[in-house]
């Protein structure tokens, strides 16, 4: 868990991990992401603070944050990204159960890329992660000095 | 409060005074007239007395023709400053004697006259026969002066001038005193009406200074007063009650509304946690459903994959109905935009959005004139998109299906309607077609889960309108919206604000 993964899931709901892992599995990309329980340990991550204080350098491809979670939520991980040098230029895509109009304005005025409500249905969820996972890990040309799929 | 020009008071005592005055120089014109008459009289009288006993006194002259006789007899009169001349006749008319002795002769008339008196210019004539026992002697001719009348006139004249000054005097005195019984009580009303009128202060009473008809008129003011302060009274009363009310009904208002802003915010909490927490079990139900299904489905019978099919169905059936319970909810909390609204455009619009529901399908349809109006354009967007999709849905089967939409212009509304010959209704149920979560059709026959009707009801309502609906079963349907005209123009108002 300390190595550097192009994907970073933000996700407290350990069901969601399963079927959000078994839906990138898809592309063979399950290997790929780095998961990560709450929006404190999310930031611990991208800062190399805590537990990855030793995790060698660079930002994943793609942040695919939860919006309710724990300690820290997805909307202030999101706030310190983008209020951090390097970290603002990672893609941040949101993931939630929710439809609220105000969880999408603010995600999209703080710099989210993307805004995704988990679909009730399975079948519909697998399509939207997979086609996520495609689109940010591997067919987006990321910034420098975030991790690159191996040629 | 000082007296008006032309006060009551002075135009009293001018007419007592006309009155008197004149009264006063009628009676002493009256007077010196009478008396101007009298003292003549009396005057002539009096000479003429002088001038009999003077006849009498010179027959013996005449008689003898004693002249000298005659002269002293005349002389006598020396005593009358008032007379100014006597001249004694003889029988023929001879001028006998004159007096004073020295005037000369031609002073005196050349013939006596005719006997009597009379006035000539400032002196009085008295001419008398002198007789004796029948026998015409002779005339004596008097002469006086008016000096005493003139005297007596000046006197007179001087005392009725005073008597006259001092009755006006004191007929001034008394016009004076007399009018305050009349002008003191109307100057009192004058005063009380004044200081009501310029105070409003209705506890204020004339005095009431006489039982006559002003003490009347003082008492019905009083009266009047009376009520009018009553009046009064119960009106700032009520006035006050009112305003009591209005700030109880104020302070009620307030208190109603932050509760209602509490619940508001409850409710969009607890809607939030629905949105985000119901949704994610379900999500499991049928994303494990699955994922069972790829990972032991072909170890698995028809029937147990039948079971995993049915959980699927029903996990995503529930997230429809917490979907659709969602956006109705919203429909009821979300803050309206107001705008002008072209309902063609708008029709257009959402029959455009269902093309991929029109496909395999012969719908003909009939749209009428419609004109703009002024509502919230998503959710007039969302209650168009119902009723459309509405019409599309229980037409199927029907070839070709018919969906007619109009306006029809009413007084203080517009009334839209949208027409098909689809499954229709039965009127029974008429009440139930617009609440939450009612079908009249089973799922397998019409897909729905009921709120789209619900929807509709809250959008217009919203608009401060009405929604009804007429069918017949297996006949088609009718659906209409009555949207206010004097809502539009309130909302073209909050739009400009």
């Amino acid at each position: 868990m300390k190595d550097l993964k192009r994907v970073l899931l933000a996700e407290d709901n350990a069901k969601d991990v399963e079927l959000t892992l078994a839906a990138l599995d898809e592309y063979r990309l399950a290997n790929d992401v780095v998961v990560v329980r709450d929006g404190a340990e999310a930031w611990d991550y991208l800062s190399r603070a805590g537990q990855y204080a030793g995790r060698p350098p660079g930002s994943p491809a793609v942040v695919l944050l939860d919006l309710k979670m724990p300690k820290v939520d997805g909307l202030e991980v999101l706030r310190r990204m983008k209020a951090d040098a390097t970290l603002r230029t990672v893609p941040v895509v949101m993931l939630t159960s929710s439809r609220e109009e105000k969880d999408l304005i603010e995600s999209y005025r703080l710099g989210a890329n993307a805004y995704v409500v988990k679909p009730v249905a399975f079948d519909d969820f697998m399509r939207s992660v997979k086609s996520l996972g495609l689109f940010w890990a591997v067919l987006n040309e990321p910034p420098p000095g975030t991790v690159r799929r191996a040629a | 409060m000082s007296a008006p020009r032309g006060s009551i008071r002075q135009k009293l005592v001018t007419a007592m005074m006309l009155t008197s005055t004149t009264v006063v120089i009628l009676t002493g014109a009256a007077l010196i007239i009478y008396d101007t008459i009298s003292s003549r009289q009396s005057l002539t009288r009096r000479l003429t007395t002088q001038a009999e006993i003077l006849a009498a006194n010179s027959t013996a002259a005449l008689a003898f023709e004693n002249t000298d006789d005659a002269r002293q007899l005349l002389s006598g009169l020396k005593s009358d400053p008032s007379a100014v001349m006597a001249a004694l006749y003889d029988r023929r008319g001879q001028l006998f004697a004159l007096y004073p002795a020295d005037a000369p002769a031609s002073m005196a008339p050349a013939a006596p006259g005719k006997v009597g008196s009379r006035f000539e210019s400032q002196t009085l004539v008295i001419i008398e026969p002198v007789e004796e026992d029948g026998r015409m002697l002779g005339t004596l001719y008097l002469k006086s002066d008016l000096r005493a009348l003139t005297v007596r006139r000046r006197v007179f004249a001087l005392v009725v001038l005073l008597a006259a000054a001092g009755s006006v005097a004191v007929a001034f005195v008394l016009a004076n005193w007399l009018q305050s019984g009349i002008a003191g009580p109307v100057r009192l009303l004058a005063n009380a009406a004044e200081q009501v009128a310029q105070g409003r202060d209705y506890s204020v009473r004339a005095k009431v200074a006489s039982d006559d008809e002003l003490g009347l008129l003082s008492n019905a003011f009083n009266g009047m007063l009376g009520e009018i302060q009553q009046r009064d009274a119960a009106l700032r009363a009520s006035e006050a009650s009112l305003r009591q009310l209005n700030s109880d009904l104020e302070r009620r208002v307030q208190a109603r509304t932050a509760e209602l802003q509490v619940s508001n915010r409850e409710l969009e909490a607890f809607s939030y946690s629905v949105s985000h927490d119901l949704r994610a079990p379900l999500r499991h139900v049928d994303g494990f459903a699955d994922l069972l299904t790829r990972h032991a489905g072909p170890s698995l019978d028809d029937k147990s994959r039948r079971y995993l099919a049915t959980i699927s169905d029903s996990a995503k059936s529930m997230g429809v109905l917490i979907d659709d319970l969602l956006s109705f909810s919203r429909m009821g909390r979300s803050e309206m935009q107001h705008a002008h609204v072209s309902l063609r455009e708008m029709v257009a619009e959402v029959r455009q959005g269902m093309s991929s529901d029109l496909t395999g399908r012969e719908i003909v349809w009939e749209i009428g004139d419609l004109p703009d109006v002024v509502g919230d354009a998503a959710m007039l967007r969302a209650a168009l998109t119902n009723l459309l999709s509405n019409a599309v849905k229980y037409t199927r089967g029907r070839s070709p299906a018919r969906i007619s939409i109009g306006v029809r212009e009413e007084n203080d509304e517009i009334v839209l309607y949208v027409r098909d010959n689809g499954a229709g209704f039965d009127m029974a149920y008429q009440d139930k077609l617009f609440g939450v979560f009612q079908r009249l059709h089973s799922a397998e026959e019409f897909e729905g889960t009921g709120i789209g009707l619900a929807n509709v009801r809250r959008i217009v309502q919203r608009h401060g309108g009405r929604v009804w609906a007429e069918g017949k079963v297996g006949e088609g349907a009718a659906f209409f919206i009555a949207l206010p005209r004097a809502g539009s123009a309130q909302a073209q108002h909050e739009e400009a604000a």
